[in-house]
């Protein structure tokens, strides 16, 4: 057996059906063992797309997502990657080739220092220079990657070493990490102290972020939401944590968010923050939610409690052992008053668009789009000004809602679909893109068609970058810099190009039809929405 | 507000660039950074002088617990900390001055550790500012060059260790 033998051996004994990637020589070892696997090897058409579509396999099967490309070129088209999913704490396991270890650090063809260059952006990073360490270098990257505060892992493999004759393979059932023990369970006292204030305030809220759906907490959320009568509202990538229609969500916060939310942020008195990081989008002046209310700051990443602002009461842990203490403790309390408040706001709050005759409304077409999906149906938005409107007017029901929340990827909804279509071949799963964003990873088609993964693309076309346009539009008096995207491929072509059916949307009257059409074709397919260039996200 | 942080990491390739890595991306100071071996092979201690407020120093620590290679943090004060810096300096010496640089190394406690006709190198091993001060000592005498390790701490001794 040599090491890339052994390399995949360790793919199998973790469980892993599929690898995303992109071969070259230094990682050829590798793939050449993987064809007497069953572990399937997806050819994704640029690097950076392997991660995305790793990342949206991991996030909705709550596994991990894994990605094996060559040295140099192939390891640097990752790192976009890899920072996205390092930026929403997604766990994934990356593999690269890497060139002679005899020959490291003399510049010879393809090499690059990618464990260097990942550095400030993975969980944490091997470069294999010995066959032997291979099953614990394996059994330790995926126990890092899924555990505490989950994230990329990095593993470097150089050739000579892949190829090396490996004396004996046995996968390790435990990892021996003394600098590595994240705390899950929460400190009794501070718990106590929760509970304390729960009986205390008048006006609580729970912002709920990630974390919960990273901990896979979602059930717990709702029921102490429910138990206590605690409102709700999420971060961006909070959003799909809670359905969006229950009667305690009141949605997203931040500078993009529902006013309701940002409004019962700031009227509460006690603010539960759970699996967030109290980020500048969705906190815009953190010393605010400190400002004569009392923040509980509740995160599995002791780094993250106190970075961006002083929380009253820490509290390190998991979501889900988190809110089973909580479940245990014996109060009472009683916010109703403060409920219908905020259900008024709710009702009377809700932004007024302005309308576009004669385009797509984005924000009516998601609403329909998303009332038209299955319950459990997938839903993928991208960056730009199509990501804010998914956020606002997507209604979750039982699915997920993927999205590059903390890096902002554009480029990041048709391959990171196409991984989440993988995983669950029979749930709906739908990329919603703009014409922008879908130029950066369309090449992804062919994989699509390539291993017969159907997930569905719609494209907002507005021929501009719409969000860096609508910046413009405030901030530089419409003196817009390099934001037409003129010249852009007919979609239609593209779609007939790929083999793929297609449905053009100039307006709102045949939407139902349209989406009903979109949503019922059985393989993967293509729809281009026309919304009106001017069109704000405001 | 100056803090020490003495890092015990594991003695890999690798770790010191990371631990400085984590400081230049997040915009920490290092006032001054020496790296070596401990008792045990296997571990390194990286003794870090850094400043900033009171978010800046709890993120710090809290930041170098976050990363795989770190094992141990301790974070302290010069006041509750012993704390020394060694300093090699090469300087340009005649007969006029010979009498003078001896008579400072001796009032200062540093060593001739090297000569030849007109250079010598002085080794001198005090806390961090005794090594600025005697370096403003020599001020009037030519300086060729000067090494320092940077400064090495550990805290006090306490009974309950």
């Amino acid at each position: 057996m040599i090491g890339a033998d052994a390399m995949v051996k360790c793919l199998e004994a973790e469980g892993v059906k599929a690898v995303f990637g992109y071969p070259g020589v230094a990682i050829c070892p590798f793939y050449n063992s993987i064809l007497d696997s069953k572990i399937e090897s997806i050819l994704v058409r640029t690097e950076q797309n392997a991660a995305h579509a790793a990342s949206g396999l991991a996030r909705v099967t709550g596994g991990i997502g894994v990605c094996a490309v060559t040295s140099g070129p192939g390891a640097t088209n990752l790192i976009t990657g890899i920072a996205t999913a390092f930026a929403d704490s997604i766990p994934m396991i990356c593999i690269t080739g890497q060139v002679n270890s005899e020959l490291l650090g003399s510049d010879v063809f393809q090499e690059a220092d990618i464990t260097g260059a990942v550095e400030s952006f993975v969980k944490y990073s091997y470069l294999v220079k010995d066959v032997e360490d291979i099953p614990r270098v394996f059994k330790e990257a995926f126990y890092i990657a899924t555990t505490g505060r989950k994230g990329p892992v990095l593993i470097d493999v150089p050739i000579d070493v892949q190829n090396a004759h490996i004396s004996g393979f046995q996968y390790p059932d435990q990892v021996s990490l003394r600098t590595y023990k994240p705390t899950v369970k929460g400190h009794t006292q501070q718990i106590k102290k929760v509970i304390k204030e729960l009986t205390q305030v008048k006006r609580p809220i729970i912002c709920a972020g990630g974390g919960v759906a990273l901990s896979k907490a979602e059930k717990e959320l709702i029921r102490f939401a429910e138990k206590n009568q605690i409102p709700v509202v999420t971060t961006m990538m909070g959003i799909g944590v809670m359905p969006t229609k229950h009667p305690l969500y009141f949605g997203m916060v931040g500078n993009n968010g529902k006013p309701y939310a940002n409004r019962a942020m700031n009227e509460a008195d006690l603010i539960i923050m759970i699996g967030a990081r109290v980020a500048d989008r969705a906190i815009s002046q953190p010393d605010l939610i400190v400002d004569n209310k009392t923040l509980i700051h509740i995160d599995v990443d002791p780094a993250e409690i106190g970075k961006n602002v002083g929380p009253n009461i820490p509290l390190v842990g998991d979501a889900k052992h988190i809110f089973a203490e909580l479940e245990k403790q014996e109060y009472q309390c009683n916010y109703t008053e403060w409920v219908e408040t905020l259900k008024e706001y709710r009702k009377t709050m809700e932004p007024k668009r302005e309308e576009h005759k004669g385009f797509v409304d984005p924000a009516e077409f998601i609403t329909k789009l998303s009332e038209k999906m299955e319950d459990h149906g997938v839903y993928v938005a991208d960056v730009g000004q199509n990501q804010i409107w998914s956020c606002g007017y997507h209604i979750v029901k039982k699915g997920h809602f993927l999205t590059s929340g903390g890096m902002g990827t554009m480029g990041y909804s048709i391959p990171a679909a196409m991984g989440a279509k993988y995983a669950l071949p029979d749930r709906q799963v739908v990329a919603v893109c703009g014409d922008g964003s879908f130029q950066m990873s369309f090449m992804e088609l062919a994989t699509m068609r390539q291993h017969g993964i159907n997930s569905k693309v719609i494209v907002l076309k507005n021929n501009y970058l719409g969000m860096v346009r609508e910046y413009q539009h405030y901030t530089y008096k419409d003196n817009y810099s390099v934001v037409d995207l003129s010249g852009s491929p007919d979609l239609e072509m593209i779609a007939k190009a790929y083999d793929m059916p297609f449905i053009r949307l100039t307006d709102m009257k045949k939407a139902d039809a349209a989406i009903d059409e979109f949503l019922n074709c059985k393989q993967a397919c293509l729809m281009e929405c026309l919304i009106d260039p001017m069109d704000l996200v405001k | 507000m100056k803090k020490i942080y003495s890092v015990l990491v594991e003695n890999r390739s690798g770790v010191l660039a990371k631990v400085a890595g984590l400081f230049s991306r997040r915009c920490f100071n290092i006032d001054s950074l020496a790296v070596g071996e401990t008792d045990d092979k296997e571990i390194s201690c990286m003794t870090i002088v850094s400043s900033g407020n009171e978010r800046t120093i709890e993120q710090i620590e809290k930041q170098l617990n976050k990363k795989l290679d770190v094992i141990k943090v301790k974070t302290f004060n010069e006041e509750n900390s012993v704390s020394r810096e060694m300093m090699l300096m090469k300087v340009k010496y005649n007969s006029n001055n010979r009498r003078d640089i001896m008579e400072i190394c001796e009032i200062m406690k540093a060593d001739i550790v090297d000569m030849s006709k007109n250079f010598m190198i002085i080794q001198v091993c005090d806390l961090p500012e005794r090594i600025k001060l005697f370096i403003d000592m020599f001020a009037s005498i030519s300086i060729v060059e000067v090494a320092r390790t940077g400064t090495l701490a550990l805290p006090k001794c306490t009974e309950n260790e």
